[in-house]
């Protein structure tokens, strides 16, 4: 009897919930509901499972580098702020600025410094002007522009020190450049290497090696304007200074500057060839600052070598700072 | 009568137009006449200084030093040989000899062992470099995340930090792991460069995210995703940064300098401005030996070469 009972209330339960689904159905709604919020929990979940196994995923494929790099660049390079404000690396007292002010009365720094500057400051405009230039004229539809394109390019393939003779050949005191200053009626011969001419050697070795390099940067940035601007600029009868002047140029902005800073940072390495020119005690308007680190390594002095090597990374980040600030606000513009 | 006027005008219109368009053909005529013109002039200005190293290694030691005697004043053979007062440049030699390469590749040793040095210092640093950075870029590139965009802007900055500050820190490392003076001290710091990462990364972000995402839905794996489509899909990318990095460090001369105060170790290039005026003639075949390498990467990948570059513009990409 009583399972008799238990089995009718069953069945009682059971068509009540059956009715109250039908009831549920009728009005439109269904029992999937409950259902689907337990899809999306389900799907929600497995897409922080799926992000966490990406983060994993992605710093395992970057420890090898990190690690490196931490230890290589990055760790060390603190210890070196570190000796930058102590007084010597046993003592380790903290003097704050005092090592940058005995880096920067020091003769030799001024001399680099300054000659490091002045080279920059010759260098890198004339590069980048000359290397736009090369790069119009190749878009210009010149014949043979892939020969051109390969003869300019060929001083960046050449290493310096096999280059290093023949420039000495050539503008030694005897050399060809004297012969031919003096045919075009030169007063007297100039000894280019140990003179204040020696810079003008140097822009010149700087420009041959580093021009083909930049005027590649500028044609990929004068082939992406688009063509149909130009179309319609002819058009509309501009002359062609008008499109260089308002249509490239624009284009070109974000290339200008970053061709300017990598120049600027690969006149910083003008160092290999002024080095391999002279030696270790070159004329002194080319004591460059790459020299002045040297000799201070070989004095083992880490407070001077930290105090500079932080003063040039200020300089190279402020440098960046510029080029990423313009590059964002004149990126946008060119985009829209 | 003004209807009459109107086609007047056009044709005019239309005429000046013409003759505006002859005008600009003729200039653009002219245009690129002096174009090719000014190409040439700064083409032969670039090449000299290469081509006259190549002829140059050709000539005997006797006519080396008659030519340039007053430059480098040799003076091995006691003064018998005429030395001129001036320079004479010559494209081709009287006599092409290649006594000096057969001087150099099996009478004088210490070149072959710099030249040897200058190989196992670049190809590791290629090799290693690259993998480690085929990894991070993938690292990098496939998934985003703030702190890793922290950290990738600090890789440029590492990348565009000249020698004379980078060189202080690897110098410290050095001396603490005791790899001062050793091969180490030049490979270690190259494997890590930050240079390839950051360019292998701008490579993969041109690939579609959906050939990845596909292949993930296919029941790729993350390495196999890694291995078998980013990687193929990243070749020529891959074949470019090769060819910067090898330039770099084929031409690397501050971090031996401070580096490595042994000069057994010294790579090619920084001991081939080291060779006296007494072996002058021997240092051309020296330097044109040294330039086969690069120039022959050259002829073989120059335009990959020519994308690797394109692709640095603009740091962000």
């Amino acid at each position: 009897m009583e399972n008799k009972l238990k089995v009718l209330d069953k069945v009682k339960d059971k068509g009540e919930k059956l009715n109250r689904m039908l009831r549920r159905n009728a009005a439109g709604q269904t029992a999937m509901p409950k259902k689907r919020t337990n899809l999306k929990e389900h799907l929600q979940k497995k897409s922080t499972r799926k992000k966490i196994r990406e983060t994993v995923v992605s710093w395992l494929f970057l420890s090898p580098s990190l690690a490196g790099v931490l230890t290589f660049f990055v760790l060390p390079f603190l210890v070196v702020v570190f000796y930058a404000v102590v007084n010597n690396p046993i003592q380790k007292e903290f003097v704050g600025f005092d090592n940058f002010v005995r880096v920067f009365n020091n003769n030799a720094f001024k001399q680099a410094a300054s000659n490091t500057l002045m080279f920059s400051a010759v260098a890198v405009p004339l590069a980048v002007a000359l290397s736009l230039f090369l790069a119009v004229v190749m878009e210009s539809g010149i014949p043979f522009k892939s020969q051109f394109r390969s003869f300019f390019l060929s001083p960046m393939m050449v290493p310096i020190a096999s280059i290093v003779l023949i420039w000495q050949v050539l503008f030694d005191y005897n050399g060809l450049i004297n012969q031919v200053y003096l045919a075009f009626g030169g007063p007297s011969k100039i000894d280019w290497l140990k003179s204040d001419k020696a810079q003008i050697v140097v822009v010149i070795l700087f420009l041959w090696k580093n021009l083909g390099y930049n005027m590649i940067l500028f044609m990929a940035a004068l082939s992406s304007v688009p063509k149909d601007l130009i179309e319609v600029a002819r058009l509309e009868s501009a002359t062609e200074r008008q499109i260089f002047w308002s249509i490239k140029m624009r284009y070109l902005s974000s290339t200008i500057l970053f061709v300017t800073i990598m120049s600027l940072i690969n006149s910083f390495k003008v160092f290999r060839e002024v080095y391999l020119l002279t030696g270790d005690y070159p004329y002194q308007t080319l004591y460059m600052m790459q020299h002045f680190m040297n000799n201070t390594f070989a004095s083992v002095d880490y407070q001077k070598l930290s105090a500079s090597a932080i003063m040039m990374a200020i300089v190279v980040v402020i440098l960046m700072f510029i080029m990423f600030i313009t590059e964002d606000r004149y990126g946008r513009d060119i985009e829209g | 009568m003004a209807e009459i006027r109107k086609p007047r005008s056009e044709t005019v219109f239309y005429e000046r137009a013409i003759r505006k368009a002859h005008r600009n053909k003729r200039i653009y005529k002219y245009g690129i006449i002096i174009g090719t013109i000014i190409a040439a002039f700064f083409a032969v200005l670039f090449l000299t200084p290469i081509i006259l190293t190549i002829t140059n290694s050709f000539m005997s030691s006797s006519e080396i030093s008659a030519n340039y005697g007053a430059v480098f004043k040799t003076t091995e053979n006691g003064g018998k040989v005429f030395i001129s007062k001036t320079v004479n440049l010559k494209f081709i030699p009287d006599i092409v000899s290649f006594s000096q390469y057969y001087a150099v590749l099996f009478k004088s040793p210490e070149y072959l062992v710099k030249f040897w040095n200058s190989v196992l210092y670049v190809v590791p640093i290629v090799g290693v470099q690259l993998m480690i950075a085929m990894l991070a870029s993938y690292g990098f590139a496939r998934y985003q995340g703030r702190v890793r965009e922290v950290i990738f802007f600090i890789y440029i900055i590492l990348m565009l930090m000249p020698y004379q500050v980078t060189l202080v820190p690897n110098y410290l490392v050095s001396q603490w792991l005791g790899i001062l003076d050793t091969r180490w001290a030049i490979l270690l710091p190259g494997f890590f460069s930050p240079f390839a990462v950051f360019l292998l990364t701008k490579f993969i972000r041109r690939i579609p995210t959906e050939v990845m995402e596909a292949a993930s839905i296919d029941g790729a794996g993350e390495w196999q995703i890694f291995s078998k489509i980013c990687m193929p899909l990243c070749k020529s990318g891959l074949i470019s940064i090769a060819i910067l990095v090898f330039i770099d460090y084929w031409n690397m001369v501050e971090q031996p300098l401070i580096l490595l105060s042994n000069d057994e170790l010294h790579p090619l290039s920084v001991f081939l401005s080291k060779i006296n005026a007494g072996e002058i003639s021997l240092a051309f075949a020296v330097a044109v030996i040294y330039l086969v390498p690069p120039l022959l990467i050259f002829l073989y990948g120059e335009e990959y070469l020519v994308e690797g570059i394109s692709y640095q513009g603009g740091l962000k990409g």
